[in-house]
C-alpha cells in the first residue's frame, strides 16, 4: 500500500533518510524506531508531502505521492490521519469542533458531521468533554481529541509521530490502546516511538533506524538499539 | 463540496476566530483605525485646502473702472464682448448709481464724508465691471484684451478710466504659484499618508497571522485547501475593516467638533470641518468602509499566501 523506493531526503549535505526502501501493508501496525535525530520524522514528513525526497521515491497504492499536483494534495492528506508528541489541537476550538473541522474540510455534511463527531467522541471516551478547549483538557486527553480528529474521516493511514511522549504511563497505555483498536477496525498504523515497554508489548513489526538508514526490519520485533 | 456551504463555513469560522482571539483581533482594529483616521483627516484636510483656496480665488477680480461720462450702451457693448473670451467665469456689471450707494455705505460711519459726498451735485463715480476668470492664471490674458479694447476704443470712446489689474498683478501671480503648490503638497502628503496606512495595516494584518502559522500548518494537514484555511482570514481581515473604519468615523466627530471650537475666531466665524463632516458623513463613512474592508481582506489574503505554499 505504501512503498518507500530507495529514498533519500538531503538537508544541506546531511542525509536525513539515505536510500531508504520498505513496503508497508494495508492494515499493518508498523513501528519505526530509532535515536532522536535517526530520521523517522523525516520519513514522515515525506509520507505527507510536507517534503519532497532529494531522490527516490514514495508510493501510496500506485501513485507517486510526490507528483500530485499542490491542488490534489489535500484531498491526499485527507485518506492519512495523523498525530503528534505535541498534539497539534486548534487552540481556539473545542474539542468537538477540533474533530468537526476534518470533516468540515472534507466538506461533508452538516448531518454527517453531526452524527460521526459524537460518535468519535464516545470511541475515545470523551463524550463528556466535547465542549472543553484544549487547554482545560490534560495530555492524554488532548491525544485522544487529536486522534479522534485524525480518524474521523476514516483514513487509510493513521500516521501516529511519538503520540506518547508527553503522557504519563497510564496516559500512554490507554493512547496504544485506542490505537490497537483503530488498527482492528482496519486501519493502517504507522508509530514512531521511544518506548521501549510500548514496542515489546506490541509484538508487531518494527523498522529500526540509525543515521538515516534502515538497519533492521522484523516482522514481530523488539526494541533493539 | 458545494459552494454555499463551503462559503458558510469559511464565514462562520471566520465569525468565531474573530471572537476568540479578541486581545488580536483588537489590537488589529486598533492600528487599523488609526490608519484609517489619518486617512479620513486627510480627506477633510484636503477639502478644507480646496475650499479655502477656492474662496481665496473667488475675492481675485479684475476691476474695470469707466468714466463717469461713459455711455452705458458701450459699457455693456464691452461687457458682451468679454463674456465671449473663454477665460471669463462671470462679470458684474455696477452701475453709477450703485457704486455711489456702495461707497455710500462703505463709508456710513465716517460723518465727514458722508458731509461731503451730499454737498456734490453730481455722481463723481464711474461705472464698473468686476470680472471674475475660471483660474488665477488668466487674469493676465484678459487684462490684454481690455487693454487692446481700449486703444482701439475710437474717437468718442475713452471710456476707461483705469483698470485695477496692472496693481494687483503680483499679488495675483503670487497666489497662482501658491495655490498649485499647496494642491500639489498636500496631494503627495494625501498619496503618503495612504501609503503609511497600507503599510502599517498590513504588518498588522501579517503579524496577526504570524500567531496562527501553527494552525495554518495543522489544517493544512488535517487535509484542508488552500481556499478553506485562507477564507475565515480574509473574513476576519473584512471585519477588522468593517470594525475599524466604524471606529474612525465616529472618532472624526469629537476631533471635528473640537476643531470648530478651536477655529472658530481663526477663520471668521467659519465652521469647515464640523459641517463638513456632518454634512459628507455617509461619503466618508463609505470610503473608509470600502477602503477598509479591501485593505482588510488583500493584506490577509497576502499574508497567508506564505504560509500555504507546499
Amino acid at each position: 500500500m505504501i512503498y518507500f523506493d530507495n529514498v533519500t531526503k538531503l538537508y544541506s549535505d546531511h542525509a536525513a533518510v539515505s536510500d531508504v526502501t520498505f513496503g508497508i501493508e494495508s492494515g499493518e501496525f508498523l513501528s519505526i524506531v530509532g535515536h532522536s535525530g535517526a530520521g523517522k520524522t523525516s520519513l514522515l514528513r515525506l509520507l505527507l508531502v510536507e517534503d519532497r525526497p532529494t531522490s527516490g521515491a514514495v508510493f501510496f497504492e500506485k501513485t507517486d505521492i510526490h507528483r500530485i499536483k499542490a491542488a490534489h494534495v489535500p484531498e491526499y492528506r485527507r485518506r492519512i490521519g495523523t498525530v503528534f508528541q505535541d498534539f497539534r489541537l486548534f487552540p481556539n476550538k473545542t474539542a468537538y469542533e477540533n474533530i468537526a473541522f476534518a470533516l468540515e474540510a472534507a466538506g461533508r455534511t452538516d448531518e454527517e458531521i453531526r452524527s460521526d463527531v459524537p460518535q468519535v467522541l464516545e470511541l475515545v471516551d470523551l463524550a463528556s468533554k466535547a465542549l472543553h478547549f484544549p487547554h482545560e483538557l490534560s495530555g492524554g486527553e488532548k491525544q485522544r481529541v487529536a486522534i479522534a480528529r485524525a480518524i474521523i474521516s476514516q483514513p487509510d493511514v493513521l500516521i501516529a509521530d511519538e503520540p506518547t511522549g508527553n503522557l504519563d504511563p497510564v496516559n500512554t497505555y490507554d493512547i496504544i490502546q485506542i490505537l490497537k483498536k483503530i488498527n482492528d477496525m482496519g486501519t493502517t498504523i504507522i508509530l514512531t516511538t521511544h518506548n521501549k515497554g510500548i514496542i515489546d508489548a506490541l509484538k508487531k513489526r518494527v523498522v529500526t533506524m540509525e543515521n538515516g538508514k534502515v538497519i533492521r526490519d522484523d516482522a514481530h520485533g523488539k526494541y533493539i538499539l | 463540496m458545494g459552494m454555499f456551504t463551503s462559503t458558510r463555513r469559511i464565514v462562520r469560522a471566520g465569525f468565531i476566530n474573530f471572537w476568540r482571539n479578541a486581545v488580536v483581533s483588537l489590537s488589529a482594529i486598533f492600528v487599523m483605525s488609526i490608519a484609517l483616521f489619518v486617512v479620513g483627516s486627510t480627506i477633510l484636510f484636503s477639502n478644507f485646502l480646496d475650499s479655502t483656496l477656492e474662496e481665496i480665488k473667488n475675492k481675485v477680480d479684475v476691476n474695470v473702472y469707466f468714466n463717469p461720462d461713459a455711455q452705458e450702451s458701450d459699457i455693456f457693448l464691452m461687457k458682451r464682448s468679454l463674456e465671449e473670451l473663454p477665460e471669463v467665469k462671470s462679470i458684474e456689471y455696477i452701475s453709477r448709481d450703485q457704486a455711489i450707494a456702495n461707497f455710500k455705505a462703505r463709508h456710513s460711519n465716517d460723518y465727514l464724508m458722508t458731509q461731503a459726498l451730499d454737498e456734490l451735485i453730481d455722481n463723481p463715480l464711474g461705472a464698473i465691471l468686476n470680472i471674475k476668470a475660471k483660474d488665477t492664471s488668466q487674469y493676465e490674458a484678459i487684462a490684454k484684451r481690455i487693454k487692446s479694447d481700449q486703444e482701439t476704443a475710437g474717437p468718442g470712446g475713452n471710456l476707461i478710466y483705469s483698470v485695477n489689474f496692472s496693481k494687483n498683478k503680483v499679488v495675483i501671480d503670487k497666489l497662482t504659484d501658491i495655490t498649485n503648490g499647496v494642491e500639489k503638497v498636500s496631494f503627495a502628503i494625501l498619496l503618503v499618508l495612504i501609503a503609511i496606512a497600507i503599510v502599517i495595516t498590513f504588518n498588522t494584518i501579517r503579524l496577526a497571522i504570524y500567531v496562527s502559522r501553527e494552525e495554518i500548518a495543522i489544517m493544512r494537514l488535517v487535509g484542508a485547501n488552500n481556499s478553506f484555511v485562507r477564507g475565515p482570514f480574509i473574513v476576519e481581515g473584512i471585519m477588522y475593516g468593517m470594525v475599524a473604519a466604524i471606529v474612525a468615523t465616529a472618532l472624526l466627530y469629537p476631533v471635528t467638533h473640537w476643531l470648530r471650537d478651536a477655529t472658530q475666531n481663526f477663520y471668521g466665524g467659519v465652521d469647515f470641518f464640523f459641517s463638513y463632516y456632518i454634512n459628507h458623513l455617509n461619503q466618508i463613512f463609505a470610503i473608509l468602509l470600502v477602503g477598509g474592508v479591501f485593505l482588510g481582506a488583500v493584506s490577509s489574503f497576502l499574508a497567508v499566501r506564505r504560509y500555504l505554499k507546499v
